[in-house]
């Protein structure tokens, strides 16, 4: 938990490097409507979704979005486990009213502070069982298992 | 660390029973008068005052997540701000303020710096702290540390004496370990570690059995209610250093309600938050704020402790306030 705290910007450059999470990732639906973000870019903190994202083409996206990506809510982390592929980008966002993380237990990737609907996206470029955890609370815990 | 039941029940036994007795009694103030451990009494406290005319007394306040703006406390720096006046209003000043944790909800620069200045606001001049998990959780403790940590070891732990009392102050929010679930057997409880009960060893060696013992840290060192997390991992490990000792008050924080138990000359209480309340374990799916608490009774919920030395063979008094 060095790494990201001391300077908020950091983490939002820690978070950007490390993924880049941009298409399908934040395209939900109902979501505020507004700024249409440069898609396809390499930000992962990205709380604006992409506007107008109703076309049929964009269910497909949806889904996949859907597939990777994990719900804060009520403490814990939703789906509690998480199977994707090498390469895949998972986003986390918050919809709780509390501040929490995700932090890898082996360090690997460290969401720094998710506040109310925050989002952190990471790629999982290597095989394995990730194990992670909200360093706010420790009991919340979950798995992105990337094959 | 599986005793839970246990504990609720003890915890409801004394806590409800004689808690609600002197509540019906005293209304807002009420005073707790320790007697070799036990708790023996309840009393009145006319405006704030402390009990009787302690050798010295001492304030805790806790929670105070500086940051903190939505339901049900939009302002958490107001509320902290009025906790400070009330102690201010006090006829007799404690001798020191200790912050057990949680002074900031996200370890923002701006959060600390708020609280800080508050604290400046504050007629009494010594603060003793310890971090919340709030306080420390972006950066490990550094930014804590470097405005908080003067004159601590380690990772923030600290002890000193006060008029034949010794205090105290843990740090269990570093080096958190996961919560079960994934097979790596953490609890998501607080962590002392094995460096800070060495020290903790050596700093009581010395002491004779009869002094008073005082110890503050942010998550209750015992078992309160495992599913949230509201316990310390190795905290046994470090109550069982203080068991020879006539009197020993743990005092804690991080749930932001009143609880007690008393295990031998052990008696834990924790404090209110000064920012927002929590719901008693289980009582709803997860903790965190109490958001539809009404604005009115807000004030109620949330408030300070008093703790005072009445006299040099171990009693202790402590004495929980509203900001109502």
């Amino acid at each position: 938990m060095s790494l990201l705290g001391l300077l908020a910007a950091a983490c939002d450059q820690a978070t950007s490097g490390s993924g880049y999470g941009g298409e399908g990732a934040n395209a939900r639906a109902g979501a505020t409507p507004g700024v249409a973000p440069s898609v396809g870019g390499s930000a992962a903190v990205k709380p604006t979704p992409r506007a107008g994202a109703t076309a049929p083409a964009s269910a497909e996206a949806n889904q996949k979005a859907d597939k990777n990506q994990v719900v804060i809510e009520n403490f814990s982390f939703k789906p509690a486990t998480l199977n994707v592929k090498v390469g895949a980008s998972v986003t986390w966002v918050n919809r709780d009213d509390v501040p929490h993380t995700a932090n890898d237990t082996e360090n690997r990737f460290k969401s720094g502070t998710l506040d109310t609907d925050g989002e952190f996206s990471f790629t999982f470029k290597s095989p394995g069982t990730y194990n992670y955890f909200c360093a706010l609370h420790p009991k919340m815990t979950g798995q992105i298992v990337v094959k | 660390m599986s005793d839970s039941k246990v504990d609720k029940q003890r915890v409801e036994g004394i806590e409800r029973r004689r808690f609600l007795k002197c509540m019906a009694w005293a209304g807002a103030g009420v005073v707790w008068v320790m007697n070799a451990g036990v708790l023996t009494s309840c009393n009145l406290v006319p405006g704030g005052k402390g009990s009787g005319k302690g050798l010295f007394s001492f304030l805790q306040v806790s929670d105070s997540h500086i940051g903190f703006n939505k339901d049900p406390n939009h302002d958490a720096t107001q509320t902290f701000q009025e906790a400070i006046s009330r102690i201010n209003a006090m006829e007799d000043q404690p001798a020191f303020l200790i912050h057990t944790g949680d002074i900031t909800q996200l370890s923002k620069p701006e959060e600390f710096d708020t609280a800080q200045q508050v604290l400046k606001g504050a007629k009494v001049k010594q603060v003793f702290y310890t971090p919340g998990e709030h306080d420390v959780f972006t950066d490990e403790g550094k930014s804590y540390l470097e405005r908080f940590g003067k004159g601590t070891q380690g990772q923030g732990w600290q002890s000193f004496d006060y008029q034949g009392v010794h205090f105290v102050g843990l740090v269990n929010v570093l080096n958190l370990k996961q919560g079960s679930g994934t097979g790596l057997g953490g609890s998501g409880f607080g962590q002392l570690g094995q460096e800070q009960l060495g020290w903790l060893e050596k700093d009581v060696k010395g002491l004779s059995n009869s002094m008073p013992v005082v110890v503050f840290t942010h998550i209750p060192l015992w078992t309160i209610y495992p599913d949230w997390g509201w316990g310390t991992d190795d905290g046994a490990q470090a109550l069982s250093l203080l068991k020879r000792f006539g009197s020993v008050t743990v005092l804690n924080g991080h749930i932001h309600q009143i609880m007690q138990k008393v295990e031998g000359n052990i008696t834990f209480h924790t404090a209110r938050s000064t920012a927002f309340p929590q719901p008693a374990p289980g009582t709803a799916p997860a903790p965190g704020p109490m958001k539809d608490v009404p604005a009115e009774k807000l004030r109620g919920m949330l408030g300070l402790t008093s703790v005072s030395l009445v006299s040099n063979d171990g009693p202790l008094a402590v004495l929980d306030s509203t900001l109502a």
